[in-house]
């Protein structure tokens, strides 16, 4: 089966973590990873791995691009370098899959809301945060059960595995993820609240989910709905579980999650990069099959 | 300890770490009382804000009964003379929250990170700066490393813009030689002309003596709280402080009976609770564990039937650190499960 030719912007621990997911898959065939330091870690192990590297940022793999097919870019750097980033690949027709809170596009939740981006062409879609991607199918499976007056995430990761682009971000991280909450989750008020602990050994990624419903919860509904949400998600992050809850206390619902990641790049106390790296490579699968099933064309806006 | 003209700035927190014990009810009349107390009282720095900071209105640490800007605004024109302060941290606060703090007429605003996370501080440090306010650093947890680790961490604020950086004893559990060996390294490593601050808890009953300890390594800024009220055992009681320094030659610019005052007739008679050395305050600074988790502590021993004080052992011996609450509920349930407790 055809694959489609892909390029990792940015060779921190999302970007390498996502190599390693996007070598396995059916549809996506990483051949890029664009770095900013020629020492970097993450760029040695994509030449290692067949890749072709660039250290000089986007501009470095531009003038590649077309001769390499590459027709969908995941973005892992920061939000403050996004907006190039994205203008710059969209120019030679790719798609921009975007791992940075700058959330330019529309955010995609998979197990909420892939569905909605298929057949829409858009070209830039946003992955909101690690933090977002491991609560907002909690806050949805409550809010498709009833109304939710406000939803509070807390998301707790190991300091080891918030590299230099996520604390640079830490506002925008806040900003994105609590919107989210609103648009995806169903929330009508969304907060957002990031915690880096540095315990050795780290501890694995742990995230708090509070909804507010506006009438007295449905327990059993809500439940049952959460359950069968954190089995979507394990579809694509088998680690991602519910360590206690849900908790009801008047219209108050909690729920404990854990994320342990696949070890693939860091650790499996890393669960904040698998989360985030497993749902921007399963929207690039979603994309890549319309493009090959011909759904989806794209073109250079630069012949 | 010889202390003689030593020249420091007080900078009371009962109505921002006062707020945990309250609950974040304070109204807007007691702020506004206290606040006008304590400036006529010639405290020259007064922080208004959640006890979480900026934005901390949550589910996750409690909702005020007011918003950050409500109470700001409510007291800075009874505010005379002193420096109104907003507390954030990064992760719960953002730049907009600051830049809405300064449009209510701050004069300081203090970014407080965990004490090995000062890299996300920048864009609010960089962001004060920016609009002209004086800039603190706050490093939390500051018993849980070093001097070498603190000693980056500083440089690091200092670096964004911070001209004065605090080391914030948050859970109580520092000794005095504790204090004395990091505020002295840090004071080397620091510009000159950097201001070096120390943020106390009193739940060994040694905030009055760390607080000495801090000026005497060449701490300038003393962070405490009028009658204590405060996270845990409280603050640094600051009337107490205040009689102290006096006595040692230390000024402070404070009147101090009228402080006395404002500590017994107002902010005595606002307490829930007592702030005092309990059990659990006692568990805190033992076993080094932030001083907001107290009042969930005792919650969730009422809700899960397990004890408060091996909740709060568990936490510290988990690591955890400001701005944790939820997992205080969390360890409540898996305890009250292995110990077979119905729910």
């Amino acid at each position: 089966m055809s694959k489609i030719n892909a390029a990792l912007i940015g060779s921190g621990n999302i970007g390498t973590d996502l190599l390693y997911k996007a070598l396995r898959s059916d549809w996506i065939n990483p051949v890029w990873m664009v770095g900013i330091d020629a020492d970097s870690e993450g760029l040695a192990r994509a030449r290692k791995l067949g890749l072709k590297t660039t250290h000089e940022g986007v501009d470095g793999m531009v003038p590649h691009m077309q001769e390499d097919k590459v027709q969908i870019c995941f973005d892992a750097t920061s939000a403050y370098v996004h907006g190039e980033n994205n203008r710059k690949v969209q120019e030679q027709g790719s798609i921009m899959i975007d791992l940075t809170p700058a959330a330019v596009g529309p955010f995609c939740v998979p197990p909420v809301n892939l569905k909605d981006h298929v057949g829409k062409r858009e070209l830039n879609v946003n992955m909101v945060t690690c933090g977002g991607q491991a609560t907002i199918p909690m806050v949805a499976a409550v809010s498709r059960v009833q109304p939710v007056s406000y939803g509070e995430i807390v998301a707790t990761v190991s300091s080891k595995s918030a590299g230099p682009g996520t604390r640079k971000n830490i506002d925008e991280f806040t900003q994105t993820t609590a919107g989210a909450v609103e648009k995806v989750g169903g929330a009508k008020q969304g907060k957002a609240i990031i915690i880096l602990n540095p315990a050795e050994p780290p501890l694995m990624m742990r995230d708090t989910v509070h909804c507010i419903t506006e009438d007295e919860p449905d327990q059993a509904a809500i439940t049952e709905s959460i359950q069968e949400m954190i089995r979507e998600v394990q579809k694509y992050v088998p680690g991602y579980r519910l360590k206690n809850g849900p908790v009801f206390d008047g219209n108050r619902v909690t729920v404990f999650m854990e994320v342990e990641g696949l070890g693939d790049y860091l650790p499996k106390y890393a669960g904040n990069l698998d989360i985030m790296t497993a749902a921007g490579l399963r929207t690039a699968e979603m994309f890549a099959e319309e493009i090959i099933n011909g759904t989806l064309v794209l073109q250079p806006e630069v012949a | 300890m010889n202390l003689n003209g030593k020249k420091i700035t007080i900078h009371d927190m009962s109505l921002r770490d006062g707020m945990h014990a309250k609950r974040h009810q304070i109204s807007l009349e007691q702020m506004i009382s206290v606040a006008s107390g304590l400036d006529a009282a010639g405290v020259p720095m007064i922080e208004v804000t959640h006890g979480d900071g900026l934005a901390g209105a949550s589910v996750n640490y409690g909702f005020p009964a007011h918003t950050d800007e409500e109470y700001l605004r409510a007291v800075r024109p009874h505010v005379k003379n002193a420096k109104i302060s907003a507390l954030l941290l990064p992760g719960i606060g953002t730049v907009p929250e600051l830049e809405m703090a300064a449009d209510c007429g701050v004069d300081t605003i203090r970014v407080a990170t965990h004490c090995t996370e000062a890299d996300v501080s920048e864009q609010h440090i960089t962001k004060s700066r920016e609009l002209g306010l004086d800039t603190v650093g706050f490093l939390m947890m500051a018993h849980m490393v070093g001097p070498e680790k603190l000693i980056e961490q500083a440089r690091l604020m200092e670096g964004y813009g911070a001209n004065c950086i605090y080391v914030t004893d948050s859970a109580g559990y520092m000794l005095p030689d504790d204090v004395t060996q990091r505020l002295k390294a840090v004071r080397e490593a620091l510009q000159p002309e950097t201001e070096l601050g120390f943020h106390g808890h009193h739940n060994l009953s040694l905030g009055v003596i760390n607080s000495l300890a801090a000026v005497e390594a060449g701490a300038n800024r003393i962070d405490g709280s009028a009658a204590g009220m405060g996270a845990g055992a409280g603050n640094t009681p600051l009337e107490v402080f205040v009689a102290v320094t006096e006595r040692m030659g230390v000024e402070t610019g404070v009147d101090l009976f009228k402080l006395m005052d404002v500590a017994e007739d107002l902010i005595v008679p606002m307490l829930d609770q007592p702030i005092r050395v309990d059990r659990d305050a006692l568990t805190l600074g033992y076993a080094g564990v932030y001083s907001s988790f107290l009042l969930f502590a005792k919650r969730a021993q009422q809700r899960y039937g397990v004890s408060s004080r091996d909740v709060l052992v568990e936490l510290g011996r988990r690591g955890m650190i400001g701005g944790q609450e939820d997992m205080i509920e969390d360890v409540a349930m898996e305890m009250a499960k292995a110990q077979g407790v119905q729910q």
